[in-house]
């Protein structure tokens, strides 16, 4: 019961937040209300007892990743955009509604086609959601795409540090 | 451990209140050990010893005047200090104080503690942008760079514990070292070098001297705080002195033992009725606040005794120094680890 509460309040935090991020006109501005998003984000995988996804989803994305995109809009200085003359309260309207009717028509042909996954209860999730679970699954089943990833991640780093020396090495 | 949410509530409460209390004594501690390091006797009127004097520059700090610069965001403005205090605070609901006594006693605390820490930065970062000042601005850069190249290495050196402890539960860390003869069990005897690393890279995290370049006055007039005032540059004074206190008590809880008498396993042998009784608890609420007052010590010792590092001194030190350690010894642990269990 809390959790369905928590659940909606959360929700509907994060899409305002998202909104607030893209109607935004001061990128600063933007960036918190992404970094808000970010923190639902983690309170609504807490609703689902996935502990170390949540604190993971803060360290990495709002912890790290968002701390950099600040620093880099800081030194930008970007100027803030002229706030919108008139609102198109049709178009909005019509936005919504239609995002409505996508969302019906997606969730019903998912249904027929009987891709909609199971409901999995709180006590299975909160089994799975173990940081030992996922480091077992991790390392034994998807061992391989694991290391792949690892040295994608590090031929990147090298990559970014041999652009940002201005001679080539 | 389940308890009603209001005692959890009540718990909350009395080390929210500790934190307080303790942070305008450690102010006092500072000014007058750095009195008597500077053979001065530090603040000496108000009240016995001084020691009103924090109190006293509280209520000074209340009733100074809010001044906001004419070109700075007054949202964000405010938003920075109630952050970086909100999120000083939060990280008290993670030390254990004594057997079971923690109030959110998770499976993952040890990353929450990170996160915490990887988050603190926005505070600092969103004062010295927010403020329209130049100062400001280099103090808040300073800073996010600062604590980015820190955190890896504090990361690698929690690491480090987690991999003896073979837990992310900050409880279980502590359990973990009850093991060994008397205090043989604390890590810092087991992962000496992990120690030395999460020390340096703590003061680094909590902007403290020698690593206060993003406030450092010689330079940039304040730092990040140059341009708030009264209780708003009071809630950045306070977070400062809770940061660095919590850290003290994470210091003692992943390497020294957290709550655990020096010696409990033999001195439970002698008397085992003490064990799970109210006395013991109190002993340990003692031995833990004891351990980090000492480390809170320590944290004034350095910080008037040590020089501050220039920019590229701390960055040098950062990334070409305390990260390779970090992770050589990551690696030495794992290996130990494998090799004794």
């Amino acid at each position: 019961m809390t959790a369905s509460i928590l659940f909606f309040v959360l929700a509907s935090v994060a899409i305002a937040a998202a909104l607030g991020m893209l109607i935004s006109r001061n990128p600063v501005n933007s960036a918190l209300w992404l970094i808000l998003n970010l923190f639902c984000v983690a309170g609504l995988y807490l609703t689902v007892n996935a502990e170390f996804i949540a604190v993971i989803q803060v360290l990495v994305y709002a912890g790290a990743i968002m701390v950099l995109f600040l620093f880099v809009i800081m030194l930008l200085n970007l100027s803030v955009l002229p706030d919108l003359k008139r609102i198109e309260w049709r178009r909005i309207i019509a936005f919504i509604m239609g995002m409505g009717l996508l969302a019906m028509l997606m969730f019903i042909v998912a249904n027929t086609l009987d891709m909609v996954p199971d409901p999995v209860t709180l006590q299975v999730a909160a089994e799975t959601g173990s940081a030992t679970s996922l480091a077992k699954v991790l390392f034994t089943q998807y061992a391989m795409p694991l290391e792949v990833i690892g040295i994608l991640l590090l031929a990147a780093t090298i990559g970014a540090v041999v652009i940002a020396k201005k001679k080539p090495v | 451990m389940n308890l009603a949410w209001y005692w959890t509530a009540l718990i909350a409460f009395v080390i929210v209140n500790f934190l307080l209390i303790s942070a305008s004594v450690l102010v006092y501690a500072e000014r007058k050990v750095s009195g008597y390091m500077q053979n001065r006797p530090g603040p000496n009127r108000v009240g016995p010893f001084g020691f009103l004097q924090p109190f006293a520059d509280v209520v000074k700090l209340v009733f100074k005047e809010n001044i906001v610069p004419a070109l700075a965001n007054p949202f964000v403005h405010s938003l920075a200090p109630m952050m970086m205090v909100v999120i000083a605070m939060t990280a008290g609901a993670l030390i254990p104080f004594a057997h079971n006594v923690v109030i959110a006693d998770m499976d993952v605390s040890v990353l929450v503690l990170l996160a915490l820490t990887s988050i603190s930065v926005y505070g600092v970062t969103l004062a010295g942008w927010s403020s329209n000042s130049k100062y400001s601005l280099l103090g808040g850069l300073r800073s996010s760079a600062q604590m980015i190249s820190y955190e890896l290495s504090m990361g690698l050196s929690v690491l480090s514990v987690v991999l003896i402890a073979s837990s992310l539960s900050l409880t279980e860390i502590v359990t973990d070292q009850a093991g060994g003869w008397g205090i043989l069990g604390w890590n810092v005897f087991r992962n000496p070098i992990g120690a030395i690393l999460f020390i340096v890279t703590a003061f680094a995290e909590t902007n403290r001297a020698p690593f206060d370049l993003p406030e450092a006055e010689q330079e940039l007039v304040g730092g990040y705080h140059t341009e708030y005032s009264g209780m708003k540059f009071g809630m950045f004074f306070l977070a400062e002195y809770v940061n660095f206190f919590i850290a003290s008590f994470v210091i003692v809880t992943l390497f020294f033992g957290g709550y655990m008498l020096p010696f409990e396993s033999l001195i439970l042998a002698q008397w085992p009725a003490l064990a799970g009784s109210i006395p013991l608890m109190i002993m340990q609420i003692g031995t833990v606040i004891i351990k980090a007052g000492f480390f809170a010590y320590v944290f004034i010792w350095v910080r008037w005794t040590l020089p501050r590092f220039k920019y590229q001194q701390l960055m040098t030190l950062g990334w070409k120094y305390l990260l390779p350690i970090a992770l050589v010894n990551a690696m030495l642990v794992a290996v130990g680890v494998m090799i004794f269990s």
